[in-house]
């Protein structure tokens, strides 16, 4: 079967596999598939958890994102995964004693105040509609090389998906279509990885391969990736940081930080049966996420080692006659001359997946040297050893293009692996960008339609007005952030990340310090988030461009480029978060504390003794 | 606040903090201030400072959770404030 007809025939069945589940579990008694029944065992709960929380970034763009980076993408690893320690312990058992169920009806009542319910729903609308402009790059990614169009036409065809999704299925809540979409969503990601890694290294286990030596040889995996790149003229595989030793460090930050304040996340522990199950289900959570995340980095490198090995014969990979991509141990052994003449590949020789995605715009050849051969390398490099040979070797410069966000989807063709599995990584790609896209879309229908018009504005507001209110909200949503994403701010991860850097400097300080301080009061709080999201977004801003709109960066005004210690836009969220808590402080210090009954409101909450289960929750 | 309320709360602050501690050593510490240093170091194919930034950082998170939710529920029973 051919490649096409076999992706059609893997993406329709895992959708119907979905809408299969959305209409037995309609069928039958509705409330008990819904985790607020409580009934949900914390494991299945924990895979739920996993599949709302990895969206595209996460799937399509993070292990990309690593390939280019190398040691420096483990930022995204640690981030996003030491986030949930920080949610375990400071934020999920607290917020479920509590009992509300979204993050400005917490804001509203700890802090006794319309006012910073309203400034909370502004941080969560600027956090979660960043946060979808990324899945859209995603999704436009992964459609434009389903159905062969260009990038843009995939984020079209994406926005009508994701809208049609979100708001005539409703099955975000309903918890067996997300463990379905985990499944699926994890075998798309760890079988390809699987296959690599035993091509590779002899070793099936990814996380293992990553560590061991090249099948053949005695030459580590990782020491020959160091080898070829450095040779190219790329930093070094395993050393290179990303920016600064400090971007790096505050960049972690913001991204564990955002994952404890992000408002789809913490919505999911406020439905758990106890306060003991809010503990350990952040834990469950956290394993069925680590499948994929210390998968990743094995992705990343071994995907990078078979691009370069593709077009670069030195490297020491082949194309057997059946069509299989094996490692030649002779080659690399031998450290072969990446810059020999014979070693390029040439244009017309090369595989049939750059000529898949070369349809996309998403990988371009450009034959500068006019050699008819691929000569991909760092043409930009400050390795003089390398420059030097590129130019004794006739070389003007790089010639292939590949964007980061398509390595994941493009990684098996790159291996050379069957078709189904080929069709498998997108049909996981659609599942990730498309489970989390929705669940935005509901914490920002719940945001819009109940906490602020109902809430706020027109508190006797009618069912079917709220319920409607919630639609036209998500439907303004997805038109923004599809106009932004044909535009995108950066690769998918990139953009999620400053959606997490909006969220630690505005929503994380908050809610952390209504639980942890007794006396913080509204005053605080409201002046914290204003003054952290107003600082995060203006440096994001000057680089993005206002709202991320091209044409309005204002950088100069900032003295250039990341010119606040060399922090990048997409780590600034650990700083505002900083501001956030000393505004806070220094604001509530000079106004009256807050009044006792929010002070024993406090108290209580910190006690697991007395939780009730929520009512009415999930939507 | 009864002295109750107070001793629950300074022991689960201490919990807190230890762990806190670990969870900065681990991914900061080893994955990122002190990569370089332990690079020097191998675990297999690994260069331990590249390991734990890519690696090891994550299993140590999952075991401190598990950690935490075992210990609190020990403090909870402690100062009698478990749920029923």
């Amino acid at each position: 079967m051919d490649l096409q007809t076999m992706t059609y025939l893997v993406v329709g069945a895992s959708f119907a596999l979905y809408i299969g589940i959305a209409i037995w579990a309609r069928a039958g008694s509705t409330s008990e598939f819904y985790a607020a029944g409580g009934s949900v065992h914390p494991i299945t709960n924990g895979m739920a958890t996993a599949a709302d929380w990895m969206s595209a970034a996460s799937f399509i763009s993070m292990a990309g994102l690593i390939a280019n980076m190398g040691y420096g993408g483990g930022l995204f690893l640690m981030g996003w995964t030491g986030g949930y320690v920080l949610l375990a312990m400071l934020l999920a058992p607290y917020l479920r004693k509590f009992g509300k169920f979204t993050v400005p009806q917490f804001i509203a009542d700890r802090f006794y105040s319309k006012s910073a319910a309203t400034v909370a729903v502004i941080c969560l609308l600027t956090a979660s509609i960043t946060y979808i402009i990324g899945q859209m790059t995603g999704v436009g990614v992964a459609f434009s090389r389903f159905l062969g169009v260009s990038s843009d036409t995939g984020i079209y065809i994406g926005m009508a998906i994701v809208f049609a999704y979100a708001v005539f299925g409703g099955m975000k809540g309903i918890t067996y279509t997300q463990v379905a979409q985990y499944i699926v969503l994890i075998l798309a990601y760890t079988v390809p990885a699987f296959f690599i890694s035993l091509q590779l290294t002899g070793n099936p286990l990814p996380q293992l391969g990553l560590g061991s030596t090249i099948s053949g040889t005695d030459v580590t995996l990782l020491a020959k990736l160091d080898q070829v790149v450095t040779d190219l003229g790329f930093g070094r595989y395993t050393t290179t940081t990303a920016g600064s030793t400090l971007n790096m460090f505050v960049y972690t930050m913001s991204l564990m930080i955002g994952t404890a304040g992000l408002p789809h996340v913490i919505m999911r522990f406020f439905t758990v049966p106890s306060v003991k199950d809010a503990r350990s289900s952040a834990g469950w959570a956290l394993i069925f996420i680590a499948l994929l995340y210390t998968t990743a980095p094995a992705v990343g490198a071994m995907a990078k080692l078979n691009l370069h090995g593709t077009v670069n014969t030195a490297v020491g990979l082949e194309t057997t006659a059946d069509g299989t991509l094996k490692v030649n141990p002779a080659t690399v052994k031998a450290n072969a001359d990446v810059y020999a003449t014979e070693a390029s590949i040439r244009y017309e020789d090369r595989p049939e997946w750059m000529k898949r995605w070369e349809k996309t715009g998403l990988l371009k050849f450009e034959d500068k040297n006019g050699d008819g051969r691929i000569q991909y390398y760092n043409d930009k490099t400050k390795n003089a050893d390398a420059k030097a040979k590129a130019e004794a070797a006739g070389w003007k410069g790089n010639e292939l293009t590949v964007n980061a966000d398509i390595i994941v989807l493009a990684n098996p063709e790159i291996a050379l692996l069957p078709n189904w599995v080929i069709a498998l990584v997108a049909a996981g790609g659609l599942a990730a960008a498309l489970s989390t896209a929705a669940g935005l879309l509901m914490a920002i229908s719940a945001a819009v339609s109940h906490d602020l018009i109902k809430g706020v504005f027109v508190p006797d507001i009618s069912e079917k007005g709220e319920l409607m209110a919630g639609k036209i909200s998500m439907a303004i949503a997805i038109v923004i952030a599809g106009y932004l994403g044909l535009n995108p701010p950066g690769f998918a991860a990139g953009t999620v990340a400053l959606a997490f850097g909006i969220a630690a400097s505005s929503l994380f300080p908050a809610i952390m310090m209504g639980i942890f301080s007794k006396k913080m009061n509204k005053e605080g709080a409201i002046a914290g988030m204003l003054a952290g999201l107003f600082v995060t977004c203006f440096y994001v801003f000057a680089h993005k461009g206002i709202f991320f709109v091209k044409g309005t960066e204002f950088v100069d005004l900032i003295g250039g480029p990341n010119s606040f210690f060399g922090i990048t836009p997409e780590a600034f969220g650990a700083i505002g978060a900083l501001v956030n808590f000393a505004v806070a402080i220094i604001v509530s210090k000079m106004t009256a504390e807050a009044p006792q009954h929010i002070q024993e409101l406090v108290e209580s909450v910190r006690i697991p003794r007395g939780s009730k289960m929520v009512d009415g929750a999930h939507h | 606040m009864d002295e109750k309320a107070s001793g629950y709360w300074s022991a689960t602050i201490g919990l807190l903090t230890k762990i806190l501690i670990v969870w900065f050593l681990v991914s900061f510490g080893a994955g990122i201030l002190f990569a370089d240093a332990l690079n020097g170091i191998h675990l297999g194919g690994y260069p331990l400072g590249f390991w734990f930034a890519h690696q090891g950082a994550i299993y140590i998170f999952i075991a401190l959770i598990f950690f935490y939710a075992k210990k609190m529920g020990d403090i909870d029973q402690k100062f009698d404030v478990h749920e029923d």
